[in-house]
Formats: structure tokens, C-alpha cells, sequence
């Protein structure tokens, strides 16, 4: 339930943004988080950004949550 | 098999090195549990090392009455919001699933903020969100009752079961059932507390701490980094996941769970009653704290009966001690909470093997 995921920010309106989870547009809360840019990866629990990551990190991170929640590996 | 055949052979030729060590190494966190068991890292490392799951899936160490609390609401005609993890947990009350079978309103939200949403646009409602989770995701909780309180908006309240880690992890050193040598501590808790948040559990007890991701890697140079203080007779918290997890954590995150929350002792299946391990809404804002507005209690509730999962999930069992696990209880008829979550070490078990050989790296 701790999972987190990276997401990236398209919009930014005060401490809410909209980001790009996986292909799908959500808002999200950046009231924990400094420096987001639009273009800044963030990593995303339950709607609120909890750190942020750089694009080679968030690669990474998608990378192993596809190994470990995705299909049987063939 | 993990992708990148052959990356991590380095890896497990260094750990083979440990192989005079005995040492039992629990991780507690929910993610681990799965990553642990989907890797299938049990096999790759020296025979004496043991990786154990302690009380990680906060799904799992919610206590049944907390459970039966929320059933009762959403009967009462409350429209009871909650994670999705938690809907298929069952209690005396039977679990908020059924509850929603028999004509409740119980609905599932990704975000609390997305439950306060839904008192936001149906003011004839009175919506309950039932949070459920640990320092991970407490910050977000505490963020949507400032929202609600700042906004007035009154019918929105949460029933609250909400843990932090490191008293849960300082029992099962006390109580040394488990013969903890080594903590995988967890990686997204540990963003939000920093890694200074398990000095006492390293230096004061002498367990030896790393902060771990989620690759096959990061748990294999974890593990690698654990028995290397084991060796050397060191005892420090040190980081693996290095990029995510500072020692001072997210202090904007952890500001934000306190200004909200007290601490009080709250009970744990499996681990009993835990001295400051819970967080509870603080009396100025009790109007938005369900336990008052609707005037219930979370009473105490026995674990179903045979059930292992409170053995389990504070490290005294595995999975496959229980008479349950397999036959009686699978995901798809689950009997305890482990076997419930998608992270309960029943259900990874379960799907992965335990220490069956089922992956080749």
C-alpha cells in the first residue's frame, strides 16, 4: 500500500498539478514537495507527490514495478 | 526470471561468502514482501540467511475491530470511503465488500483527497473515509483534514487506524520471537521519516538497518550490506536506495502529520498493543473524528479462528505454518488479511513459492 509511482508534471496550479501517470492524465498534491517544474518527474502516493526524481530514476523505478506487479515473466 | 540474465551474478557470487553466517533478516514493508518473493531472492542466497516478512502491509496489521467499525457505518447508511486494499478484509462484520453486496455505500478512492471530493459534490451525503496506512501515506491523510476543516466541510469525518513503523519494528526487537539479526527497512516510509528515524533500532539495540529499493539489485546489495555489518560486528542504519530516501526524510511531509495527529498506543494484529505507535485525530478537531461524531467505539476482536496471520505478520511464523494457508485459505477465498492484500507475505507466498527455487537470475 506504501507503493509509489512516477509520474510526470504537465500543469502546475499553486500546489496542485495535473501529471502523467503511466498514460493517464491525474491531478496531484505538491504541498510536500520543492522545485517541481513542469516537465519534473514525481514520485506519487495516493495523489500526493513525496519526492522527486530525475528521468533516468523514474525509468528505473518503472522499470522494476513492472518486474515485480507486472504479468508472469514468459 | 529477472530481466538482465546474468546481472546480478556478481552479486550473488559476493554474498556467497556470508555462507558461515546464520542470520534471520525481516523486511516490513508490504513491497519488499512481493518483490522478495517475485524474484524468488530466498534461493539465491547462502543457506544460513533467512529473509522473514514482519508487520509491513498496513492492510494486514489493522486490527479486525477496526474493520468491523467501518462495516457498521456503511450499514448505518454512512457512505464509507477507503482504499481499494482494504475492501476484501473480512472482520466479525463480514468485510466492506459484502457490506457493499448488501446495498451499503461503501466506494473505493486512489487519494483521500478524492473522498473528501465526493462530500465536496453531494452535500446531502454524509461521507466517512476510512484511513488505513502507514508514514507514507499519513501526510496525504493529515493534508485532506486540514482541507476539510479550513473548507468547513461538514459531512465529511474519517475513521482513522494509522501506524508508524519503527515502534512495531523496536517490539520485535524487545521481544526477540523473531531472532531479528537485520532490518530491510522500507523504502517509501522511510522518503517520508529519513533513515535517522532507525538509530535506536541499530544503535540501541544492535540491529543493523538498511534503508532498501525495490530491484532485484537493491535487495541483493541490501541483504550484501546487512551481513557485512553482521560480520564486522557493526550495528549503523545505512541506505541503499540512496536517490529517494534522505536520513532527514521529507520534513514538509512529516510537519504536515503531526499538525493534525497525535501519538497514542494503538493495537497491531499480531503485535498487541504498541505504545506510541499510532496516530489519532487531535482532540480540537474531534468534530471530524468518526469515533465521536457518530459516537462508536473500535472494539477488540478475536483473530478467525486458525488463522496464523498476527504469527506471521510479527515474524514468528511463515505462511506455510499455517494449517490454513493453501487449502482453506487462497486469494480467492481468503480467511486472514495476508492472504487478502495483493502485499500480505500469505498471498505472496502464495503466488511466488516461498523458498522453492522458481526463478533463475
Amino acid at each position: 500500500m506504501c507503493l509509489a509511482i512516477p509520474a510526470r508534471v504537465l500543469e502546475i496550479d499553486g500546489d496542485m498539478a495535473l501529471v502523467d501517470l503511466n498514460g493517464v492524465r491525474v491531478r496531484a498534491n505538491l504541498a510536500f514537495v520543492d522545485g517541481v517544474k513542469v516537465g519534473s518527474w514525481v514520485l506519487l502516493h495516493t495523489g500526493f507527490a513525496i519526492s522527486v526524481l530525475t528521468e533516468e530514476e523514474a525509468m528505473e523505478t518503472f522499470d522494476i514495478l513492472n518486474q515485480v506487479f507486472g504479468g508472469e515473466e514468459k | 526470471m529477472v530481466r538482465g540474465d546474468g546481472l546480478y551474478s556478481g552479486l550473488i557470487g559476493d554474498l556467497k561468502r556470508y555462507s558461515y553466517i546464520k542470520a534471520t533478516i525481516m523486511e516490513v514493508c508490504g513491497t519488499h514482501t512481493m518483490a522478495i518473493s517475485r524474484y524468488g531472492i530466498r534461493s539465491l542466497l547462502p543457506e544460513g540467511v533467512r529473509l522473514i516478512s514482519g508487520p509491513g502491509c498496513p492492510v494486514c496489521v489493522t486490527e479486525p475491530g477496526a474493520i468491523s467499525t467501518a462495516v457498521q457505518l456503511a450499514e448505518s447508511g454512512v457512505t464509507l470511503v477507503t482504499f481499494g486494499d482494504m475492501m476484501r478484509v473480512p472482520s466479525a462484520r463480514g468485510s466492506l465488500y459484502q457490506a457493499r453486496a448488501k446495498g451499503a455505500d461503501v466506494r473505493i478512492a486512489y487519494s483521500p483527497l478524492d473522498a473528501l471530493n465526493i462530500a465536496v459534490n453531494n452535500k446531502d451525503i454524509s461521507v466517512c473515509f476510512f484511513a488505513v496506512g502507514f508514514e507514507t501515506t499519513i501526510p496525504g491523510i493529515s493534508f485532506t483534514l486540514k482541507r476539510a476543516i479550513e473548507e468547513g466541510i461538514d459531512n465529511f469525518s474519517m475513521l482513522t487506524s494509522l501506524r508508524t513503523i519503527p515502534p512495531a519494528m523496536e517490539v520485535i526487537v524487545k521481544t526477540g520471537e523473531a531472532g531479528v539479526d537485520g532490518f530491510i527497512a522500507p523504502g517509501h516510509v522511510s522518503t517520508i521519516i529519513g533513515s535517522e528515524a532507525y538509530r535506536d533500532i541499530a544503535e540501541k539495540y544492535g540491529v543493523p538497518t538498511v534503508v532498501s529499493g525495490f530491484s532485484a539489485g537493491d535487495i541483493l546489495t541490501t541483504v550484501s550490506m546487512i551481513l557485512d555489518m553482521i560480520e564486522s560486528n557493526e550495528s549503523e542504519v545505512r541506505i541503499q536506495y540512496e536517490h529517494v530516501v534522505k536520513p532527514e526524510g521529507n520534513i514538509k511531509a512529516m510537519k504536515m502529520m503531526y499538525e493534525y495527529f497525535n501519538i497514542y498506543d494503538i493495537a497491531w494484529r499480531g503485535l498487541g498493543i504498541i505504545e506510541k505507535s499510532g496516530l489519532k485525530i487531535k482532540e480540537e478537531y474531534s468534530a471530524i473524528d468518526a469515533l465521536c461524531r457518530y459516537d462508536i467505539e473500535i472494539e477488540e476482536e478475536d483473530e478467525p479462528e486458525g488463522c496464523l496471520c498476527g504469527d506471521v505478520l510479527a515474524g514468528r511464523a511463515i505462511p506455510p505454518d499455517c494449517s490454513l494457508f493453501g487449502g482453506l485459505c487462497t486469494p480467492s477465498k481468503p480467511v486472514g488479511p495476508c492472504m487478502v492484500s495483493s502485499e500480505g507475505s500469505c498471498a505472496a507466498y502464495y503466488k511466488y513459492g516461498g523458498d522453492r527455487v522458481r526463478y533463475t537470475i
